[in-house]
């Protein structure tokens, strides 16, 4: 059995259906790329996993080691080891990173006596200037520094699975590298990783084992990181008959390069 | 002698009453007694005489308070400056009114702290009608703390003025916990070129608690400055009113003046209201306000519970950093501490009750 295990889920926000049966499964170790345009329900998928207050789900099963996640309130489901990396972290005022930690791993039933030794180790590891750690959260932090924040809280949290919302968006090029490195040796651990992405250029820094296509709601494609060569030479029409599935996009672009379908 | 059952009470009705709970007052309730206060005097400044140097009556509740015999007197002399805090508890007897003034005469480039403490000798109705007049001579300092602490079944009508001469420096602030309803009307004049004033609040209502303040920033010199941070919160059937005015004259050019009050609504019973104001007669100023009433944000709620962390204590953990931007902001004194453990234990209450 994978330990994380999405079956034919549905759901969406609002009252608008989205997501229409995604199945994916995810082991140990794992890494999957999951990419496809604005409108695919990429972050839609992010969110309902996590229970993202107004977001529901209307089918379909997710179990983490065999636990029914769909059944957990958003902390608890944290706590049993299914932990999102945020596209657009929230600013917290007032929050210090130490005081959630500490309430995080208690809730683990981990030792929180270290924390600020950790997170020391942590922030130099990703190059995380350790002045941030006195801030509050997110808090006058720049993009690349709240995704520094996110993987560093990610490191600190270690949980089976990591579900990466866009985490390259508002990254330069080195924070990049230093976040999907780390990323990378926590995966070496054992971590499963999903990265949700709208871009190839992740894909360059965290080598996934399996990528998959997001078109409307549904995985439209899987396969090995050779997957990622066949979008870059043939572009979405492969997979889509020409329509990639966003709301606005032109379907005149078949012979696009990854880049201009991705940038729609 | 007080005559509280003739006293010509205002009604709902006037705009500067508007919200408040005065129609619910009923002063022949009580009987006239001086608080009991406990000075604590490190520097010898202090003296307290049955007199009255009460001066403006800004309403029937200051004319009252200018009526009583129960002052203290803060004289600190020019040039000096005051290391330890002047700390003044008043002790308020159930079903007494109590009308304690507080004068603080700040002299030429003296510095000094002031905290005043209002605490229930017993629980029970009670009225409370304390005056601050504060007057501060050129390059005086001077960082003053209200607390109201007082029981729940408590009224309070307060005053607070302080007159700022050239080149001072002010912190006028305040803490709201007690009361059934507290009222505090609170005004910093500028009166002389170069001044600067501050003005924090801090206050949680709960139960069927109601925190009403108006607050006036009066800039009457050029080259003033003065900053307002208020911040709340209500739970339960808790309500609370913020009203604020800056207010500046044609002569005080070259000012900055910004006023921000926020608001958290912790249940869905709880109400608040935040009217800013602004009156401005020159130009060549700088002003600012800004207000939010509303619950504890849902993203800030959502990430610290994506961390593990159960909604009680993300909750517990947003109120608190809330009112850490007050905390930080107010005189560094130990009863601070004792005031950031009672917002703790008020939050903890309210999560009990969620969960019973």
């Amino acid at each position: 059995m994978s330990m994380l295990s999405i079956s034919d889920l549905r759901g969406g926000v609002a009252d608008t259906d989205i997501l229409h049966g995604i199945n994916l499964n995810v082991d140990a170790g794992e890494v999957h790329a999951i990419m496809g345009p604005n409108g695919a329900g990429k972050s839609t998928l992010s969110a309902v996993l996590m229970g993202r207050p107004g977001y529901y789900v209307s089918g379909g099963t997710v179990t983490l080691d065999g636990a029914d996640i769909l059944a957990m309130p958003t902390w608890q489901r944290a706590a049993a080891g299914l932990h999102l990396v945020m596209q657009y972290p929230s600013e917290v005022p007032g929050v210090s990173i130490q005081s959630v930690l500490i309430e995080a791993l208690q809730r683990r039933g981990r030792d929180d006596d270290d924390v600020d030794a950790l997170l020391a180790t942590e922030a130099e590891r990703i190059g995380f200037a350790p002045a941030f750690l006195a801030r509050s959260l997110n808090v006058d932090m720049s993009g690349g520094e709240k995704k520094r924040n996110e993987t560093l809280q990610l490191a600190v949290l270690q949980p089976k699975v990591a579900i990466l919302d866009e985490l390259d968006s508002g990254l330069d090029i080195d924070a990049l590298r230093d976040c999907a490195r780390r990323v990378e040796d926590l995966s070496n651990e054992g971590m499963g990783v999903v990265a949700i992405t709208h871009y190839s250029r992740l894909l360059e820094e965290l080598r996934p084992d399996h990528i998959h296509i997001l078109v409307k709601g549904r995985i439209v494609a899987s396969g090995g990181p050779e997957l990622a060569d066949v979008l870059e030479r043939d572009g979405y029409a492969a997979f889509t008959g020409g329509d990639a599935g966003d709301e606005d996009a032109s379907s005149d672009d078949a012979s696009s390069s990854l880049d201009d379908l991705f940038r729609m | 002698m007080l005559d509280l059952k003739s006293l010509p009470l205002p009604t709902a009705d006037e705009e500067i009453w508007r919200y408040s709970r005065i129609d619910l007052l009923q002063p022949e309730r009580f009987t006239p007694s001086p608080a009991r206060t406990d000075i604590v005097d490190p520097h010898g400044v202090c003296s307290t005489t049955a007199t009255s140097s009460a001066s403006a009556s800004p309403d029937v509740f200051a004319a009252l308070n200018a009526e009583s015999m129960n002052e203290v007197r803060i004289d600190v002399p020019a040039g000096a400056t005051l290391e330890a805090p002047i700390i003044i508890t008043h002790h308020i007897d159930a079903g007494t009114a109590a009308l304690p003034r507080t004068i603080v005469e700040m002299g030429r480039d003296a510095e000094a702290t002031v905290v005043e403490q209002f605490v229930s000798a017993a629980s029970g109705v009670a009225l409370c009608v304390p005056v601050l007049s504060a007057h501060l001579d050129d390059a005086a300092r001077l960082r003053y703390l209200a607390v109201n602490d007082l029981d729940t079944e408590a009224w309070q009508i307060g005053h607070q003025l302080a007159e700022q001469g050239r080149d001072t420096s002010l912190l006028l602030s305040t803490v709201t916990l007690g009361g059934y309803y507290t009222r505090a009307r609170t005004e910093a004049r500028a009166l002389g070129s170069g001044s600067q004033s501050r003005q924090v609040a801090l206050y949680f209502a709960a139960g069927d608690q109601m925190h009403d303040f108006r607050v006036i920033q009066s800039h009457e010199a050029p080259h003033t400055s003065s900053d307002l941070l208020f911040k709340g919160a209500v739970q339960d059937h808790a309500r609370s009113v913020y009203t604020g005015l800056i207010s500046i004259d044609e002569n005080a050019r070259q000012t900055s003046a910004h006023q921000t009050n926020r608001n958290l609504t912790l249940s869905e019973g709880a109400w608040a209201e935040s009217v800013p104001n602004l009156d401005i007669r020159t130009n060549d100023v700088s002003c600012s306000h800004a207000s939010t009433v509303g619950p504890i944000d849902a993203e800030q709620r959502f990430y610290l519970e994506s961390r593990g962390v159960p909604p009680e204590v993300a909750e517990r953990l947003v109120v608190l950093g809330f009112f850490d931007e007050v905390i930080d902001r107010l005189p560094r004194v130990d009863i601070v501490d004792a005031v950031r453990r009672r917002v703790v234990e008020r939050l903890n209450i309210a999560s009990e009750e969620v969960r019973s």
